[in-house]
């Protein structure tokens, strides 16, 4: 056949067994090159996917915050925004973290890889526990306690009610909101006339919080599978897997970190900085 | 991986000794070879599966009255057949099982760039089927394929969650498989192979894994939020909130619109190879063949909305996308008019591939140029949900891809498993499909014409004469189906010793041994010429030479 003629050296390096190049190099690649291109954008592309998970999302909140902008902005005061900053920052130290990783990896220096790792678990382990605060603030207001704690506790109440999680039981505070709901209710009056726009079933306020659970939510569900993959980059960087020949999976697992990290930069803004 | 020097047999050679090894060096083979075996398997089954609900269908639409089943059993056949044919048939089809025997091999490469990823996009996609099966066993699904909300979401009373996880995790399989072709594609071509020497089938995978990665996503949000939905009694496309349920019609169809090239794109892919091949002639205006992929995968995202003509959309957004939906035709028509001047004074021998080649050429056209009736959008306002649309998207769908998946199923059988299929009984089913086809579905335009809707099982009397003729279209389908898996599995016992390569073709695929080893190649290939150099004179030199073990 004229298409081909065999190569003048017939692929040295799978001739024999792993002498000549690491473990680490599986035999389908040519070089250690190919095999960590091949692997960085197999991960970009990846991440374009996680981007067009979270793009329905985003566009379900570009229509109805178009739809409803008053309730949106009335919406946003009740989330707890000092601690919404507070994630901010602890996942963008996180992100700072993973670079040194990487770096770390690429230096060859193993306890520096180590400790960076650990960093980034433990952030990440805070960033989950203050969103989940945040979470369990939404449900004890609905269960009429001040705070989580109070609501375990049999603590100090709720002076108003008040019910942020979408369902049957959604009450709007009516005091903060009554000047910007009377507006919105002036302004979409289809929408908001057959109900009250503050409280109950039929409140598109629901739809604002319903996008901040499912946001939030699916974002959280990133970190938990973030914080598996560091573990296992921490494992296998404990166990010296990683030299500075190979620490693609570092700078992999990292560029998934980093994404998590961008997608929290974005629902931040968007979520509590809208009013 | 293995540290001794690589085996250079059969990857289907077993040296096995016990049952529970032989099932665990298939199950857990990362082989794309084997992977696509599983495959091949794993969606003709359910292939089956949608054929005997589509059976049903049929058979309830012989009388104009409901008398096989009631309206809701029939709601529930229909979806069953929607759901199965769509996201476990026809959108894995070609990719997984052709294109993940195939790519690496066209390639020059030794597997894919990421084998246990594949094996997962296998796992995912049972276990995506065992959660669609699942829903079906207990009772089905009444919303159609598509899940309109707040139907599927406030008021269905089925299995909507269950069916709705198989589409979602079948997504993933979709979305793991499209990652390794891209990363493949770019990554691990043989030394010599540059974009434009590429087989077109491997353009064709290439554009259809963009597709895959960037629409799938999607619909899997709006599946989930669909979900989340009906799981919390609260959701964002209730309109009870001031929530728009038109906007799961957009998400939905931002991916559904492009998975119908998910589907199409990988037939155009095979069709290339198979009309250069048997035509020996180089393929006509290759690059044009290989941007129009491009095109039509990037065009593809554009054109949603022609799915909601009359879901209260914008007129203007509808002339924009019906604009757009006519310019789709333009890359499609390039295809076809390069494959019949591929055909022109070549030396064409009507083996069973190039038959089924030929066969897609005609349905695509009929399949095609319908899709330009309904993108206009006052003839689509006149047939909106009638057998008009129906003929339309099987005529794409049945007509295109898998006609092509069984003429690339034919071509590549002697590779895959080192043995010739029986090429008479291979024609005759190639023509029993080809009537039957045109028999099941050209009466379909007819009925939807004169206003026959779909999702019906009671319909007027005066369309009955044309109902029993396509049910009877489809009993002919059904054995010109059932013929090829006979005489293809026969084959594997009795069938001639192939050769590496029975068609005479260019590719790399053919360059190796058949079957292929476990590592592809010897030594990786290098590649020095165009994809398609079958000399200039080939074409006199083949009508000159009689080709023995032609059929004409």
């Amino acid at each position: 056949m004229a298409t081909t003629t065999p190569t003048a050296k017939p692929a040295p390096a799978h001739e024999h067994g792993h002498e000549v190049h690491g473990r680490e190099l599986m035999h389908h690649f040519e070089s250690a090159q190919q095999q960590k291109e091949t692997a960085t954008l197999g991960m970009w592309v990846f991440l374009v996917t996680e981007i067009m998970l979270f793009g329905g999302i985003f566009m379900a909140y570009i229509v109805y915050r178009w739809a409803f902008p008053d309730v949106w902005a009335e919406a946003a005061h009740h989330l707890n925004t000092p601690l919404g900053a507070v994630n901010t920052v602890v996942l963008l130290v996180s992100s700072l973290t993973v670079a040194l990783a990487v770096n770390a990896a690429e230096e060859g220096n193993r306890r520096r890889l180590l400790t960076m790792l650990g960093i980034t678990l433990l952030l990440g382990a805070t960033f989950l526990v203050i969103k989940g605060f945040e979470y369990g603030e939404k449900f004890a207001h609905c269960a009429g306690a001040a705070n989580p704690v109070a609501w375990v506790t049999g603590g100090a109440r709720l002076e108003e009610k008040e019910c942020l999680v979408p369902g049957r039981n959604f009450i709007f505070p009516e005091a903060h909101g009554a000047e910007g709901s009377k507006d919105a209710a002036a302004s979409h009056g289809a929408a908001a006339s057959h109900t009250q726009p503050q409280a109950g079933l039929g409140s598109p306020y629901q739809l604002f919080y319903f996008l901040y659970f499912v946001a939030t939510g699916l974002h959280a569900v990133h970190m938990v599978v973030g914080l598996t993959i560091v573990s296992v980059l921490t494992f296998i960087a404990w166990r010296g897997v990683i030299t500075p020949t190979y620490y693609t999976p570092i700078e992999v697992g990292g560029l998934y970190w980093h994404l998590i990290d961008i997608i929290w930069v974005f629902l931040f803004p968007l979520f509590y900085l809208v009013h | 991986m293995a540290t001794t020097a690589l085996p250079q047999r059969g990857y289907l050679h077993d040296d096995t000794p016990h049952l529970g090894e032989w099932i665990r060096s298939w199950l857990f083979t990362v082989d794309h070879k084997r992977i696509a075996i599983l495959y091949l398997l794993a969606i003709n089954f359910f292939f089956l599966l949608g054929g005997l609900a589509a059976t049903f269908v049929r058979i309830e639409l012989i009388t104009p009255q409901g008398d096989l089943m009631s309206s809701d059993v029939y709601n529930r056949m229909f979806t069953l057949h929607g759901v199965i044919m769509i996201f476990f048939f026809l959108i894995p089809a070609i990719p997984a099982v052709l294109g993940n025997f195939l790519l690496p091999l066209m390639l020059g490469a030794r597997d894919l760039a990421f084998p246990r990823l594949n094996l997962l996009s296998w796992y995912l996609y049972m276990f995506g089927g065992i959660f669609a099966l699942s829903a079906a066993v207990l009772g089905g699904v009444d919303t159609g394929w598509t899940f309109y909300t707040p139907f599927s979401s406030t008021y269905s009373n089925s299995n909507v969650i269950l069916t709705i996880t198989g589409a979602f995790i079948m997504g993933f399989s979709s979305i793991a498989t499209g990652v390794n072709f891209i990363a493949t594609t770019h990554k691990m071509r043989a030394p010599g192979l540059t974009w434009f020497r590429l087989p077109l089938f491997v353009w064709a995978m290439y554009a259809t894994s963009l597709v895959i990665v960037l629409a799938t996503p999607v619909v899997g949000i709006a599946l989930l939020l669909v979900a989340i939905e009906r799981l919390w009694g609260v959701g964002i496309f209730d309109p009870a909130l001031g929530g728009d349920p038109l906007l799961f019609q957009h998400l939905f169809w931002f991916y559904s619109h492009p998975a119908v090239y998910i589907m199409i794109l990988p037939a155009f892919g095979v069709i290339s190879e198979l009309i250069s091949t048997f035509s020996r002639k180089r393929i006509f205006g290759y690059e044009f063949i290989a941007f129009s992929s491009m095109a039509i995968a990037i065009l593809g995202f554009l054109v949603w909305g022609h799915h909601m003509f009359v879901s209260s959309q914008s007129v203007y957004s509808s002339l924009v996308f019906s604009f757009i939906t006519m310019l789709i035709a333009i890359p499609s028509a390039i295809k076809v008019f390069n494959w019949t001047a591929t055909l022109y004074k070549g030396s064409i021998s009507y083996r069973t591939p190039m038959l089924y080649a030929l066969g897609f050429i005609g349905l695509f056209v009929i399949g095609g140029l319908t899709g330009i009736f309904l993108g206009v959008v006052a003839i689509d306002i006149h047939v909106t949900d009638t057998y008009f649309v129906v003929a339309h998207f099987h005529y794409v769908m049945v007509g295109g891809t898998i006609m092509a998946y069984l003429g690339g199923i034919h071509f590549w059988w002697p590779k895959m498993t080192g043995r010739m299929y029986n090429e008479i009984w291979g024609g005759i089913s190639a023509l029993i499909i080809f009537v039957g086809f045109n028999m099941t579905f050209f009466p379909q335009f007819v009925l939807g014409y004169l206003g026959m809707p779909r999702r019906y099982h009671v319909y007027p009397e005066e369309f009955q004469i044309l109902h029993v003729l396509s049910s009877a279209g489809a009993t002919v389908l059904a054995v010109g189906f059932i013929i090829p898996i006979i005489y293809l599995m026969l084959s594997l016992k009795t069938g001639r010793i192939a050769g590496d390569n029975p068609w005479d073709a260019t590719g790399l695929e053919w360059k190796t041994t058949s079957p292929p080893p476990t590592h592809n190649f010897e030594a990786i290939p290098v590649v020095t010429t165009e994809a398609y150099a079958y000399p200039p004179e080939a074409a006199a030199r083949d009508a000159a030479e009689w080709r023995p073990g032609s059929p004409l």
